[in-house]
């Protein structure tokens, strides 16, 4: 795995953007931006060359899902790997996110142990 | 709900329409059509009076619950406002605790790392000495270091006790958001038993004019439906982990996706 790989957070609350920077600096992964929805996350995505989406889902203007629904069908993002870290809980909604073509799924509150473990799956499957 | 009761009920209205109703039954089986047909009348005024009666009540308990939760001056003042108000300051609150606490952990996160290199560090050499690998020089520079680390670590360790104790203290927006989210929910439920009170008064009117309306039930039918269209709509955190159809943990999840073949 990378760890200068180019990250985007986003959460509408910036106490989750730095908690879940802290978290990536503490896995070796410091190369990361933030945006506070997925209205101004789109436009970063489409200009920046991000390796790796880190989304909330409920946020004010564009939500998680509807971002991810965005970057699947934009050609030249469709294969970004996608995290969901949220607290939305409902089966429903976590099934609509794998339909969506989430990546990886985490419910707040988390723990370190637990994020570490989504990404390390993700990127074995992204480069295995 | 105090006096609401007699409101629903309408007693005097319904004896009066039973006593009409009795003697427009007698007068006709007596063949006095006109004095029945009067009678229709008389009932009629009964209804409108109480429907009158009603909706004065219905004005002056709009207007009273209105003036009891000071909305009447729309914006600044009203206590739907100043809620408002404070549930921004809880966020505000629990914002800089957040970030005042993650401010002390950052700055304490090096001197923890200073304090287990160093040790670490010095523990190796301290077992080659244990060992007998250690030349005279070498030992003198060890002693020398051993002596600096404990002063610093001394040093080091007070720090951490100190930012250690901040953090703790960063804590006390719990006590005050808490008072804070205890009024607001104290308002909420005034303002519903309010609506419940109005709805039930309005329910009175309705049962006077005969007019009949979308019910409670349907009410709730109709939200389910709106809920069914967007069942994945955000809601933010679930309160109730035990609720249907939603997952109590990590665990949950990851189960749930590897069902789907994730």
């Amino acid at each position: 795995m990378n760890k200068n790989m180019k990250i985007l957070i986003v959460d509408d609350f910036s106490t989750m953007r730095r908690i879940v920077k802290n978290l990536l600096r503490d896995l070796g992964f410091t190369n990361t931006a933030e945006a506070d929805d997925g209205s101004t996350a789109l436009p970063m995505l489409q200009q920046g060359d991000f390796d790796f989406l880190v989304t909330d889902w409920n946020m004010p203007g564009m939500t998680g899902i509807d971002l991810l629904r965005k970057v699947r069908a934009d050609e030249r993002l469709r294969h970004l790997p996608v995290l969901m870290v949220t607290a939305e809980a409902k089966r429903e909604q976590i099934v609509a996110a794998a339909q969506a073509g989430v990546n990886g799924y985490v419910v707040k509150p988390f723990t370190a142990a637990v994020l570490k473990e989504k990404i390390e799956k993700i990127f074995e499957r992204v480069e295995g | 709900m105090p006096h609401m009761k007699q409101d629903y009920d309408l007693p005097d209205t319904s004896e009066a329409m039973k006593d009409l109703a009795r003697e427009m039954v007698s007068r006709i089986e007596n063949g006095q059509l006109g004095h029945a047909v009067a009678l229709v009348d008389r009932m009629n005024d009964v209804r409108e009076q109480t429907l009158y009666q009603e909706i004065g009540r219905l004005t002056r308990a709009l207007h009273e619950a209105i003036k009891n939760l000071n909305i009447e001056s729309v914006g600044a003042g009203s206590e739907i406002h100043s809620a408002t108000d404070k549930l921004a300051y809880v966020i505000e609150m629990t914002d800089k605790s957040a970030n005042r606490t993650m401010d002390l952990v950052d700055a304490s996160m090096p001197l923890a790392s200073v304090i287990n290199e160093r040790a670490a560090e010095l523990q190796m050499r301290w077992q080659r000495f244990l060992n007998k690998e250690l030349r005279p020089d070498e030992f003198r520079v060890l002693t020398r270091d051993i002596g600096e680390f404990l002063g610093q670590s001394a040093d080091q360790s007070r720090q951490l006790q100190n930012q250690l104790s901040e953090i703790v203290l960063a804590q006390d927006f719990q006590d005050l958001t808490g008072q804070v989210i205890q009024r607001v929910g104290k308002l909420v439920r005034d303002v519903e038993s309010r609506l419940v009170n109005l709805v039930v008064m309005a329910g009175t009117i309705d049962s006077i004019t005969g007019v009949s309306h979308r019910g409670f039930s349907e009410l709730d039918s109709e939200s389910d439906l709106a809920e069914e269209i967007d069942a994945i709509a955000a809601e933010g955190p679930q309160i109730n982990p035990d609720c249907e159809g939603v997952v109590a943990s990590q665990d949950d999840v990851d189960d749930l996706l590897s069902s789907l073949g994730f």
